[in-house]
């Protein structure tokens, strides 16, 4: 294996720090919907996708800043978000989990299918003068782009440990979770808390999107790359956990940017799948997790 | 003050309530007994809005509930504690009680959380504590709470004294007591027998899905067909 100088390492470090904090969003999203519905969204990654259209036409069609785009996509996504379990899923799933993997499965590939009539697949990206500038930290150079998805990721996290714990909404969300039948006997509407959860999660996903648009491309498969990752993050954390994923993100960002610099930007994600399958062999609950 | 008409319920192909008629009346403490299996946890599941009936009518206050969203219900003040506390694990003491105002009488959240601590002290030690590692005495004593916190007019208590210490469930018999001089009408639904028509007025016997007896506690406690109903004699 080849060294490198500690100023390389150290920035592969803090660079996969940053990209990992986007990652934990994506996972947060995932974490969520897991942790109060009991399943597996598999739409998540065609939702992230749809939202980097979203941004994406936000920057070709109307001038509009990734960034700022952040401001109509939210709601927007968290709308969609919340009418796609209301009305659909909730609907289709008739109580059974697994219909429901199988419902947000048939919607992944509807929407990517749409996407692909209507987008193509040719990979897109944005143009905007910052998204080469750097923030200099000592002998480290860090991606401007990086630097913002970092302190937005975590800003958006920390809206949501407030909102799970001070709100009455967010704590209709975690009683939900664990206990569905005194939920609904104080009052908690339950169908209602799981199209909030489930709006909150693509709600994630809006941000995320805008966050990766200035430094990544988008096609109709976009997605799916993310939410690979995202689930080993939410198996690392602990299914269901929020603080895991966010932590489970930082250092999968890590691996992947250490494998990157040692074994080539290619293989970058090797480490990932590699811890992986260590933590299903030697930590299924994951570093948060319930015990089974 | 609740009504109930010709209640036919199951689940699937079985049919658990066949025509269950009962009423509550205010300021009074009815005693709904019977077996394991007898229906008793789905009369209440029913009366919570939980369950749909196939068939009959439910009336509370004059209003018809029938089939209508438990939210909805509860709203109304028919409250109930179900059978094996249902409390939120993952959250504190505090958080469990404060959802029990989620839907109703969330105003007076402040004053009522101060009534409950004052009718359960071990909850205020215990407030910033996750609800799961509480004791089972602890944990039916913060399922109380969580009901007293919506303001109940008819508490519906189902088992409240299952898997307590003698000595904890001659507590949980006083704190009935307790509430009903508060003048709240409660519904108890419990298979611990003499206690419960110790302290009620009128009682019903459940046996696979009908009431086989009912009348005034202490005709119900002498009537020799209790016996048969609970051991099948």
């Amino acid at each position: 294996m080849r060294s490198f100088p500690i100023e390389i390492v150290g920035e592969a470090v803090l660079n996969g720090l940053l990209t990992g904090a986007i990652y934990g969003l994506v996972a947060l999203g995932l974490t969520l919907v897991y942790g109060v519905l009991h399943i597996i969204n598999f739409a998540h990654g065609a939702l992230l996708t749809l939202a980097m259209y979203g941004a994406f036409v936000a920057w070709h069609t109307f001038g509009l800043d990734p960034y700022l785009a952040i401001l109509p996509l939210v709601p927007l996504f968290f709308a969609l978000g919340y009418g796609v379990q209301r009305f659909i899923i909730g609907p289709a799933s008739r109580g059974q989990d697994s219909n429901i993997l199988l419902v947000t499965l048939g919607l992944s590939i509807i929407i990517e299918n749409v996407m692909l009539a209507v987008f193509r697949s040719d990979t897109l990206s944005v143009q905007v003068d910052y998204a080469m500038e750097v923030v200099e930290l000592g002998p480290m150079l860090l991606g401007y782009p990086r630097v913002v998805g970092f302190c937005v990721a975590f800003l958006v996290a920390l809206l949501l440990f407030v909102l799970l714990t001070m709100t009455d909404t967010g704590r209709a969300i975690r009683a939900v979770a664990k206990e569905r039948t005194g939920a609904a006997l104080v009052g908690i509407n339950v169908g209602h808390v799981y199209a909030v959860t489930f709006g909150i999660g693509a709600a994630c996903l809006a941000v995320a999107a805008c966050l990766l648009l200035p430094f990544f491309y988008v096609n109709p498969r976009v997605g799916n790359a993310f939410v690979l990752v995202a689930f080993t993050i939410v198996v690392l954390g602990g299914m269901g956990s929020v603080p895991g994923a966010l932590l489970g993100g930082l250092f999968i960002g890590v691996v992947e940017s250490l494998s990157g610099l040692y074994l080539g930007d290619s293989l970058g994600q090797l480490g990932i799948f590699l811890i992986f399958i260590l933590v299903l062999l030697f930590r299924p609950t994951g570093l948060f997790g319930a015990k089974a | 003050m609740l009504e109930v008409q010709g209640l036919v319920a199951g689940y699937g192909l079985t049919t658990v309530l066949d025509g269950v008629a009962m009423q509550v009346g205010a300021g009074e403490i009815v005693a709904v007994l019977g077996s394991n299996g007898a229906g008793k946890t789905t009369l209440n599941m029913v009366l919570s809005g939980l369950v749909k009936p196939r068939a009959g009518r439910v009336t509370f206050e004059d209003a018809e509930i029938t089939g209508r969203s438990p939210a909805e219900i509860m709203s109304r003040g028919l409250i109930q504690v179900p059978e094996g506390r249902r409390i939120f694990p993952n959250l504190s003491v505090r958080e469990n009680l404060e959802l029990g105002s989620y839907r109703r009488a969330k105003v007076n959240r402040a004053r009522n959380l101060e009534k409950v601590f004052a009718t359960f002290p071990r909850l205020k030690e215990r407030v910033t504590q996750a609800a799961g590692t509480l004791s089972g005495g602890e944990q039916q004593m913060l399922a109380i709470g969580r009901g007293m916190m919506a303001e109940p007019r008819l508490l519906i208590l189902d088992e409240p004294s299952l898997g307590l210490s003698p000595l904890l469930v001659e507590e949980m018999f006083a704190l009935i007591r307790r509430l009903h001089g508060e003048g709240l009408a409660i519904m108890l639904v419990e298979q611990n027998v003499a206690q419960s028509l110790e302290i009620a007025h009128r009682a019903y016997v459940l046996e696979h899905g009908n009431f086989v007896l009912s009348g005034s506690a202490a005709r119900v406690r002498e009537d020799p067909e209790l016996k048969r109903a609970y051991l099948g004699l």
